[in-house]
């Protein structure tokens, strides 16, 4: 599956952009897996226990929230807790996601673990089915080696840039922005978008982090009426 | 850290990516379902783009993300590629924290 995707993308205008621009958003993904292994590091995780956290987890802010309530002497508990709440996403992603993954048991498996918001933002960017599972497979694993690579020079470094000077916090916001972009033309979607957004908004200040995003899903109940004959 | 609960953490997370495997797999969805579902992107993606944009932590907050991303959303009406409105989101934000 992966091998296709690499051999497809050089013909393929499309997924080379896809590919430029995981490459760009490697570089801030990377940037914040230093800023990972930092933290992680120094709220008391060796780096081996660093590194196998970004390998297995692969939730970025699953991690950035264990540690730091870890780190500030918060109880293993709640920082699983927490680390949950925002881990839970991923598993709205997979539900779309699953359509869209065919092939074998393992591949597919290995796919779960790539279903995060980078991966599957990208995928939903497609307008077919080729597109769509291509773009998840380069996006998972090109975050998937930044991130890790990342958390391991964090770790043994010890000392990062702030990836704020640079403006990398909004690169996520902005990537998203643009992959949203295409779908938004269908009303669906739109609406759906519109609810998600400000669902999310209102919750922030009153729900835990995390929340408010698992409650942006109510806008799928767009979805519910059957589409009208002429409608798009 | 304990060695328990780095693993913890990954069986926690890796549960809920392969949750819609196990619930969806390849079975054909009712058409109900599968309209919604294939809305969860859009719905989970703008909220990812709300938070990141508009708050820290549980806090709302206006700062030059603000600037970044908007300037990221007139770059995609405009039909810009990709890498070029991730680097115009990030260049307007750490643009604009210099000038400030």
């Amino acid at each position: 599956m992966m091998s296709i995707a690499i051999s497809r993308m050089w013909r393929d205008d499309r997924l080379r952009a896809v590919f430029a621009a995981c490459v760009t958003l490697g570089l801030a993904v990377g940037v914040f897996a230093i800023s990972f292994g930092v933290a992680s590091v120094s709220a008391g995780a060796s780096v081996a226990q660093t590194c196998v956290l970004s390998l297995l987890v692969f939730t970025g802010a699953s991690q950035f929230s264990a540690v730091s309530v870890l780190g500030a002497g918060g109880s293993p508990a709640s920082a699983l807790g927490g680390g949950a709440l925002l881990a839970a996403r991923n598993g709205a992603y997979g539900l779309a996601m699953a359509p869209h993954l065919k092939g074998r048991l393992g591949t597919r498996l290995i796919a779960a673990q790539l279903t995060i918001d980078e991966s599957t933002a990208m995928a939903a960017a497609q307008d077919d089915e080729a597109h769509r599972s291509a773009a998840f497979w380069i996006t998972g694993v090109s975050v998937y080696v930044f991130w890790n690579i990342g958390t391991l020079v964090g770790a043994l470094l010890g000392s990062a840039v702030d990836p704020k000077v640079y403006g990398l916090d909004a690169a996520f916001p902005a990537a998203f922005v643009a992959m949203l972009w295409p779908s938004l033309r269908e009303r669906r979607s739109a609406t759906a978008a519109l609810i998600g957004a400000t669902v999310c908004l209102a919750l922030i200040p009153f729900t835990p982090i995390g929340v408010p995003i698992l409650c942006a899903a109510v806008g799928v109940l767009v979805g519910i009426p059957a589409p009208q004959d002429g409608a798009p | 850290m304990s060695w328990t609960f780095v693993f913890a953490l990954a069986v926690i997370a890796y549960a809920f990516k392969v949750l819609g495997l196990v619930l969806i797999g390849d079975r054909p969805l009712p058409p109900m379902l599968d309209r919604c579902v294939e809305l969860i992107p859009a719905a989970l993606i703008a909220a990812l783009v709300v938070k990141d944009t508009f708050s820290v932590g549980q806090q709302l907050q206006i700062d030059a993300r603000v600037a970044g991303v908007a300037a990221a959303v007139i770059a995609a009406w405009r039909k810009a590629p990709l890498i070029a409105v991730i680097v115009i989101g990030a260049a307007v934000t750490a643009a604009l924290r210099a000038l400030t």
